[in-house]
C-alpha cells in the first residue's frame, strides 16, 4: 500500500481551463439555435389539425400569422367564449385584418413582397365560418399565399 | 487516514464530454419549425364575366356539411375512399362517361402552336417527350363546404385532395423517370405538374342550413 500512502507535496493542483472555451462554445450554441426570436404570447388556446401532405414553410421572415382559436379562461370575461383573432399580440375583429397585411407587407423589402405567405393557425375544433371570412379579407387585401398551419403526421 | 495526493485532472476528455452534451442538445431542441397545407386563394375579380363553361362530367364536387358529413357527387361517401375516387375521377382508367374527360398531350401541342404560345410549346413537346401521349385531364375538383363545418374535418378533406393529387404526381414520376416526385429536379417537377395540376377549386362562401 505504499503507493498510495506516500505523502506528496501538499495543496491543490490547479485545474486545468482548457475546456472552458469548449464549454462555452457550447452554450452559445446550444443558445443560438434554440432561441426563436419574439414569440408571440397566445391568448387563444388551439390545437392545430393534423395532416400528413405538408410542406415546411421556407423563409421564416416572409410570413406573418393569424391564430384562432377560443380565448384563455382567464380572458373570457372580458372576450367570451366565441373563437377569436389573434394577430401578434392582440385579439381584434375582422376588420383589422387588412391593415395588419398592409403593414407586413410595407415592413418588408418591395422585391420579397410577392413572396409572402400568410399562415393560418387555427384550432381544429374551429367553425369554418369565421376561417371563410378570414380568407375573404386575405383575398381582399391580395394576400393570396395561404398556409394552413397543421401539425404533422405519417401517411396512412 | 493516509492523504493521497492529489494528480493532476486530465481534461482531455473534457472536449469529448462537451461535444456530447452539445450534440444531445441540438437532437433533442425541437425548432418550432411550421409545417402546413400551401394554397393559393383566388383573386377577387371586379367584373365578373361568365366563368368559361365547363361540362358536368368534369366537375366532382366535394360537399361537407353542418355535421361534418362529407358527401362526393350527391352520394354519402367516407374520408377513408375520397383519395381513390378522386385518383379515379382524374385519371379516367376506364373512360366511363360520368368521370373527367381528357385531351391527349399531342392535341395540347398543336393548340399551343396554333395560338403561337411558343413557350407553352416547348413546355408541352419535353412532357411529350418524356411522358409519351399522356391523356391530361380537365377534370376539377370542387371544394364546398358550410360555414359551420369544422376546421378539423375541412383540413382532413383538404389532406385528401392533397394526397391523391401528390399519389398520381408520384405513379407518373416513377413509371417514367424513376424517381419519386419530391426527387426531382425543379424543371421535371414541372413537367410533371402539367400533367397532373392541382385543380381543387373552391366555391364562394355559402350558408347552407342554419345560422352560425
Amino acid at each position: 500500500m505504499a503507493k498510495f500512502t506516500r505523502k506528496g507535496k501538499g495543496g491543490t493542483p490547479a485545474i486545468s481551463t482548457a475546456s472552458l472555451p469548449d464549454i462555452v462554445f457550447m452554450l452559445l450554441f446550444f443558445f443560438m439555435v434554440s432561441t426563436v426570436m419574439r414569440e408571440t404570447e397566445l391568448k387563444i388556446s388551439q390545437k392545430l389539425p393534423e395532416a400528413s401532405e405538408v410542406k415546411k414553410l421556407a423563409k421564416k421572415s416572409l410570413v406573418s400569422y393569424i391564430y384562432v382559436g377560443v380565448p384563455h379562461s382567464q380572458l373570457q370575461d372580458q372576450y367570451g367564449t366565441e373563437p377569436h383573432i389573434q394577430l401578434n399580440d392582440a385579439l381584434v375583429t375582422l376588420k383589422e385584418i387588412k391593415p395588419f397585411i398592409i403593414s407586413e407587407r410595407e415592413s418588408r423589402d418591395e422585391a420579397e413582397v410577392p413572396f409572402m405567405t400568410t399562415s393560418l393557425k387555427v384550432d381544429e375544433k374551429t367553425k369554418m365560418g369565421i376561417i371563410t371570412d378570414i380568407k375573404q379579407e386575405l383575398r381582399k387585401s391580395q394576400a393570396l399565399k395561404l398556409n394552413y398551419s397543421t401539425r404533422r403526421v405519417e401517411r396512412k | 487516514m493516509a492523504r493521497r495526493e492529489l494528480g493532476e485532472i486530465s481534461a482531455g476528455s473534457m472536449a469529448d464530454i462537451a461535444f456530447l452534451l452539445l450534440i444531445f442538445f441540438l437532437v433533442t431542441t425541437t425548432m418550432d419549425v411550421d409545417t402546413g397545407i400551401p394554397r393559393k386563394l383566388p383573386p377577387i375579380l371586379d367584373n365578373i364575366e361568365d366563368p368559361p363553361p365547363i361540362r358536368e362530367r368534369n366537375v366532382h364536387i366535394v360537399l361537407i356539411n353542418r355535421f361534418n358529413q362529407l358527401a362526393v357527387e350527391g352520394q354519402l361517401a367516407q374520408i377513408s375512399n375520397l383519395r381513390e375516387e378522386i385518383k379515379e375521377f382524374i385519371k379516367n382508367p376506364s373512360s366511363k362517361d360520368n368521370l373527367s374527360e381528357g385531351v391527349p398531350l399531342s392535341k395540347k401541342l398543336e393548340k399551343a402552336i396554333r395560338e403561337g404560345n411558343t413557350k407553352k410549346a416547348t413546355k408541352y413537346k419535353q412532357a411529350l417527350k418524356i411522358f409519351g401521349n399522356m391523356r391530361i385531364s380537365k377534370g376539377v375538383v370542387s371544394l364546398q363546404n358550410d360555414r359551420s363545418t369544422e376546421y378539423g374535418m375541412y383540413i382532413k378533406v383538404q389532406n385528401e385532395l392533397f394526397a391523391a393529387f401528390n399519389d398520381l404526381k408520384d405513379e407518373l414520376a416513377t413509371a417514367k423517370l424513376g424517381k419519386k416526385y419530391e426527387d426531382l429536379s425543379e424543371d421535371e417537377q414541372k413537367l410533371v405538374r402539367l400533367v397532373y395540376p392541382l385543380s381543387i377549386s373552391e366555391a364562394e362562401p355559402r350558408n347552407v342550413g342554419g345560422n352560425k
